[in-house]
């Protein structure tokens, strides 16, 4: 029963996928209906965007630079002067500078971490015209730069990788802007409160009263999902019976978690001219999330005994159970996504090391929309690299040799991860300005620090909830954690895109390693076990799994 | 970098009217248009008083009402929160032991899992079957019913597995104790 219920929604996830990258190919190959064409023509002329002029790799960094450092002042100003502005019904004050920087990085950075709860802190105005927006843009750039590098390997010699402005702009109209004007109208149907009326207050049945916290939250939601933002409307996240009212409603933003980042896989097939290409990357991440999902249903389906028989029910809601919650904890951390509809921080231990491998290794797993693609893409250079020391020629793939200057770009990228997460986390661990955000003694507290180090640098956002993510120092260092893990990343991968498409594409020959065979899924996997995955293991030895040796001793802290 | 300056400007500000103020407004507009039931919060009112949202829980402790999840952040629905404790976390340990020895003494009935663990939005408006089915002789002594009676309004109340595969069956607390008042007036206010 449970196999089939997982089955019939990977067939779904798989074929809406497919059939979403054939609009994407036509979306960013111009082949676009003309009215449509003309609308964006029009929109970038207004805006003198120069929608002909393709970019070279500079160009393009600098453009993605450029938007998201508007954006990020744009949001700032908007979060710290909130409560002299309007659609603020419930009357909430403008936000103090620390938390305002990490929220306005955190949102332009597609990480929608939250260090403050939004129904208590944040005004309807600030929610809309301040984070719905980045909610898109943020995706819409990640998705930009990652068809942009895609280029990069694909394009014919000498070709420049597109323009920026063009890309983030069918990215927000004919892909992103669309499927959430669905998502929202259904999820408003659902349940979920898409109105400007305030809070309202209830007399209970037994007399006492009751503040009801509402908003215009469907609209947001629908993008939170679909761009892979993860940011919730309330404090809660989708675990609050007002942004996920139904086992439909779950269903739906589940699939809009995975949507994109499983179609760019196949989006990559087609722009390679050969979908098998597509297909290899796909079926590399669909085993490394399929064997964390395994981990994570079995444990919290088998639940916790030291609190009774039963799956475990701490932080999970009733109606989603022990199910739909491990298959919310994968997808949220394997595609950087970052909302939750149970709380992560009571997950089993080794649910916990799943979800922390998902999001340290890169968020390469699927990943966040554009991001996990261009992510994975760095890990194919390594692994195809790797393959041609074994055997003594020069690595090449899609016909493009892999030579010492992406090999070198490629690490530099993949640095940002331990640097952000190690180093981060260990600062974080030791300095005590900062240990008292730790709730959980023992090695569930290391693992609390582990949780937000990897999600702020992986630009995942979820959180071990109980550990205090509002500290100054926090706010400041998560702040520049987030920063690092998105543009440590964006401009080494533009760069090597750069540098490959100024390469020639040799044709295939019977000497040629072929990268869409079992082989090279195998490959691919190993290369993000080992690389990802060992950098961390000592660390995550020290807090998931020393705890869960401790629970099967019967201890507890 | 200047030169990218007036697209980046011209763009935010686009893309702020575009999907920052009319994606949201419209959608307002067609919610309250087409589900405005739904899109306001799924309020309950009775007599022309709102008394509660049908997707939020609230508190009920008296003995003639269904009793929803503990909840950590006392079923405040302008504040939410969850316990986040840990699964070695002593103090998650003996939280759960004192409230399985309360719920057990108050229902004489073993406590399923959903009735002694907070929720993670401490406002988890369902509980299990079990846990329901397990409060009705509790129920039918306050209210003077008859247990099977209870037992089988309750029954009816289970909301099941969606298409059969997903989910959780789910009894909601607020929603079956009103159905439990109108079927089952308690003798004060049903004379």
């Amino acid at each position: 029963m449970t196999l089939l219920a997982y089955a019939v929604y990977f067939a779904v996830l798989v074929g809406l996928a497919w059939a979403l990258a054939a609009w994407m190919a036509r979306v960013y190959t111009r082949t676009l209906p003309a009215p449509l064409l003309r609308v964006e023509g029009a929109l970038l002329q207004l805006c003198g965007a120069a929608p002909d002029r393709s970019m070279g790799w500079t160009a393009y960094a600098l453009a993605v630079l450029a938007f998201n450092a508007v954006g990020f002042l744009l949001l700032y100003a908007i979060l710290r002067a909130q409560g002299a502005l309007a659609l603020n019904p419930d009357g909430i004050g403008g936000m103090a500078p620390d938390l305002a920087f990490n929220t306005a990085v955190s949102f332009v950075t597609n990480t929608n971490w939250q260090a403050y709860s939004g129904e208590a802190q944040l005004s309807y105005l600030s929610q809309m015209a301040g984070l719905t927006v980045q909610n898109f843009v943020s995706a819409g750039t990640g998705m930009a730069v990652a068809v942009a590098v895609i280029r990069g390997f694909v394009a014919a010699k000498g070709s420049a990788l597109g323009n920026f402005w063009v890309d983030l702009t069918r990215s927000v109209l004919w892909v992103l802007l669309p499927i959430s004007i669905i998502l929202a109208l259904f999820l408003a149907w659902q349940g979920v409160p898409q109105t400007l009326q305030g809070a309202v207050t209830a007399t209970g049945v037994e007399g006492q009263e009751q503040i009801i916290a509402r908003g215009p939250a469907a609209a947001q939601i629908a993008i939170k999902q679909l761009g892979t933002n993860g940011g919730g409307f309330f404090g809660v996240n989708s675990a609050h019976p007002f942004e996920n009212p139904t086992i439909a409603s779950n269903l739906a933003q589940s699939l809009a978690i995975l949507l994109i980042p499983v179609a760019f896989c196949f989006l990559f097939g087609r722009m390679a001219g050969d979908r098998r290409q597509g297909r290899a990357i796909f079926a590399a991440m669909a085993v490394m999330f399929l064997a964390g999902l395994a981990v994570i249903h079995a444990y919290e389906v088998t639940g916790n005994p030291a609190i009774g028989i039963g799956a475990n029910m701490e932080g999970k809601e009733q109606r989603f159970g022990a199910m739909l919650s491990s298959l919310w904890a994968a997808s949220t951390t394997a595609a950087s996504n970052g909302s939750v509809n149970a709380m992560h921080d009571s997950f089993m231990p080794l649910s916990g090391l799943v979800m922390l491998i998902n999001m340290a290794v890169g968020e390469v797993i699927f990943g966040g929309v554009g991001a996990g693609f261009y992510g994975i893409l760095l890990y194919v250079v390594l692994a195809v690299f790797l393959a041609g020391l074994m055997v003594g020629r020069t690595p090449e793939y899609l016909g493009r040799k892999i030579e010492g200057r992406e090999v070198t770009l490629a690490v530099l990228a993949f640095l940002s991860m331990p640097l952000g997460i190690l180093v981060g986390g260990a600062i974080a661990a030791t300095v005590p300005a900062a240990l008292a955000s730790v709730q959980d003694s023992g090695p569930h507290g290391l693992s609390e620090i582990l949780y937000a180090y990897s999600s702020a640098t992986g630009n995942n956002g979820s959180a071990f909830g109980g550990w205090g993510a509002a500290l100054p120092w926090q706010t400041t260092a998560l702040g520049i954690v987030m920063l690092l893990g998105r543009y440590a990343i964006i401009v080494p991968l533009l760069a090597i895109a750069g540098s490959m498409v100024r390469k020639p594409q040799a044709p295939v020959t019977s000497g040629t390693f072929p990268t869409h065979g079992p082989l090279f899924v195998i490959l691919l996997i190993l290369t993000v076990v080992i690389l990802g995955a060992l950098t961390f293991f000592p660390v995550l030895a020290l807090g998931p799994i020393a705890e869960e040796t401790a629970r099967l001793a019967g201890q507890s802290f | 970098m200047l030169t990218h300056l007036r697209p980046a400007i011209s763009l935010t500000v686009l893309f702020t009217l575009l999907t920052g103020v009319a994606y949201p407004l419209a959608m307002t507009g067609i919610a309250q248009l087409a589900f405005p039931a739904a899109a306001n919060g799924s309020l309950i009112e009775r007599d022309g008083t709102v008394i509660g949202s049908a997707l939020i829980a609230q508190p009920f402790a008296g003995a003639a009402w269904l009793h929803p999840r503990p909840s950590a952040s006392d079923w405040n629905a302008a504040g939410t929160g969850a316990s986040n404790l840990g699964p070695t976390s002593a103090a998650l340990i003996v939280a759960v032991a004192e409230r399985r020895a309360t719920w057990e003494a108050e229902n004489g009935a073993a406590a399923p899992i959903d009735a002694v663990t907070m929720s993670g939005s401490g406002l988890d408006p369902d509980i299990s079957p079990a846990t329901a089915l397990a409060q009705a002789d509790r129920i039918a002594a306050a209210r003077g019913a008859d247990p099977a009676a209870i037992r089988a309004l309750i029954e009816g109340a289970v909301q099941g597995r969606t298409l059969g595969l997903y989910g959780e069956p789910s009894v909601n607390v607020l929603l079956t104790n009103i159905a439990l008042d109108e079927a089952f007036p308690m003798a004060p206010a049903g004379n």
